[in-house]
């Protein structure tokens, strides 16, 4: 019959996948990245979800931002689309294959950002039904405030859609992006509950939040497999002998 | 009351109540002549004094060029490709089809979300998520299903443009040549039509016969429908 196309949600992989999700500037980038090195400097195989979509559909993703033509429903099909490529490129196989996959945000994003559009929540929710249930979904807690200055701080412009722009919220791209993030701060609490989101207060030190992060990790990671070989090591060895 | 409704979790930012025209979908598999007869239509209709949008499966402005691309290249998976031509129905419905019917035309398309579903649960997606995501939609004022039988279209086929790779259904590998495919992923095609009837209220029109005897029957029908003035649904 024709080739699976499946919903993966019902699936179990012997891999695990571990998520971030936060507003902009709530440092949830930082964060898996200091996972990231700690899961291989322990010897798991990893991969990062770097949305490193097919070209084909993220030059339609990127015309349609640019030239501003994506409705509510239009931006929210072609990140769905998105989505898909990565999930059936990207984080199955190696989910299949029994190793650690992390991804900067998920179907979260789309549900808090699409719905703020004014796209039925359920609606969202079932266009992503072939999603990979994530082992553990880490949200980033951050006040409105505390995110707006380290994003205003120090960051290229901000873009168009980003900034909720085509909601009208206000003619200020500044003003508009915080009254946006504002809104998708409340999405992101309500799904807290309704799908068990692990929330991680993104005020404290980096160094708090990682140990955290590490703690719950850790628990979710029984029963992986690691690498045999720790590569850096390795390398060290062998320019010792290349030397004497 | 608004005319026109959604079939399921509609579209943001639209309001039912400005929509003024009529909407009819002409649906079937291929080579069952639905090009044909919508461009009989349009001239027919034109000249009674309706304006008319005909439209179908060209490629929308966002992502058409893409998707043929995608088609051609075959690298996208199944769920990618099913939710990339949805993205393409929903910008040709937002941009294309729902400003003619707000000017009160009379949109003629060739094919609907109906074969989008129908391709894509052949291909192995779920027909009840295919439901939901296309909730979108519009529901139309009628739709056409022209129904012929497998010999039929064949014959058609064959004095029109031959088999091809994508009517065939060769990427799903069923059958050892583009006849055996065709015939194998065709009649496939039909039990999903068919399966559809009953839900969307599909008016079945009898296409295997000659245009000249198929044409007077889809235009008795759509006369009634352009001279009502309220929604079928």
């Amino acid at each position: 019959m024709a080739g699976g196309m499946k919903m993966y949600g019902k699936h179990r992989f012997p891999g695990r996948l571990f998520i971030v999700e936060g507003i902009d500037g709530s440092g949830k980038s930082t964060q898996l990245m200091l996972l990231h090195k700690w899961l291989e400097s322990e010897g798991y195989v990893v991969y990062f979800s770097e949305w490193n979509s097919s070209p084909l559909v993220r030059d339609v993703t990127k015309r349609g931002k640019k030239k501003q033509m994506l409705t509510p429903m239009t931006f929210s099909l072609i990140h769905a689309t998105d989505f898909a490529d990565r999930t059936e490129h990207d984080i199955i196989p190696p989910l299949k294959a029994g190793a650690v996959v992390l991804a900067d945000r998920y179907i979260f994003t789309a549900f808090a950002r699409d719905v703020v559009r004014g796209v039925s929540p359920s609606w969202v929710r079932g266009l992503y039904d072939f999603a990979v249930k994530p082992t553990v979904s880490f949200y980033f807690r951050t006040p409105l405030d505390v995110a707006m200055k380290r994003i205003l701080g120090g960051r290229d412009a901000i873009k168009y859609y980003e900034a909720g722009m085509d909601l009208g919220l206000s003619d200020d791209i500044e003003k508009c992006f915080e009254l946006f993030q504002g809104k998708i701060i409340e999405k992101y609490e309500k799904m807290v509950d309704e799908f068990g989101l692990v929330p991680i207060d993104a005020t404290g030190s980096i160094e708090e939040q990682q140990a955290e992060v590490r703690r719950i990790v850790t628990h979710a990671l029984e029963g992986t497999k690691k690498t045999r070989i720790r590569r850096w090591v390795d390398l060290a060895s062998l320019a010792k002998d290349s030397r004497a | 009351m608004g005319r026109f409704s959604f079939f399921g979790e509609g579209l943001p930012g639209i309001d039912l109540e400005e929509l003024k025209g009529k909407l009819i979908v002409l649906e079937g598999t291929d080579g069952v002549g639905r090009s044909t007869h919508i461009g009989l239509l349009k001239q027919w209709l034109e000249n009674n004094g309706h304006a008319v949008l005909d439209t179908g499966m060209t490629r929308s402005p966002l992502a058409g060029k893409r998707l043929k691309q995608a088609k051609e290249g075959h690298t996208l998976g199944g769920i990618t490709m099913s939710l990339f031509y949805a993205t393409d129905f929903a910008d040709r419905l937002e941009n294309e089809i729902i400003p003619a019917l707000r000017a009160g035309f009379i949109v003629l398309t060739d094919r609907y979300i109906f074969s989008l579903m129908a391709r894509a649960i052949v291909r192995g997606a779920d027909p009840e998520w295919m439901r939901e995501v296309y909730g979108f939609a519009l529901k139309p004022d009628a739709i056409f299903y022209l129904r012929a039988n497998i010999d039929d279209l064949v014959t058609r086929v064959l004095q029109s443009t031959g088999f091809n790779y994508w009517e065939s259904g060769m990427d799903l590998h069923m059958g050892e040549d583009l006849y055996e495919s065709f015939v194998r992923y065709q009649r496939w095609l039909l039990g999903e039509f068919d399966k559809m009837v009953e839900t969307y209220g599909f008016d079945i029109v009898d296409a295997s016969g000659t245009v000249e005897e198929v044409f007077p029957r889809l235009r008795d029908r759509i006369q009634r429908i352009v001279e009502r003035n309220g929604h079928a649904q």
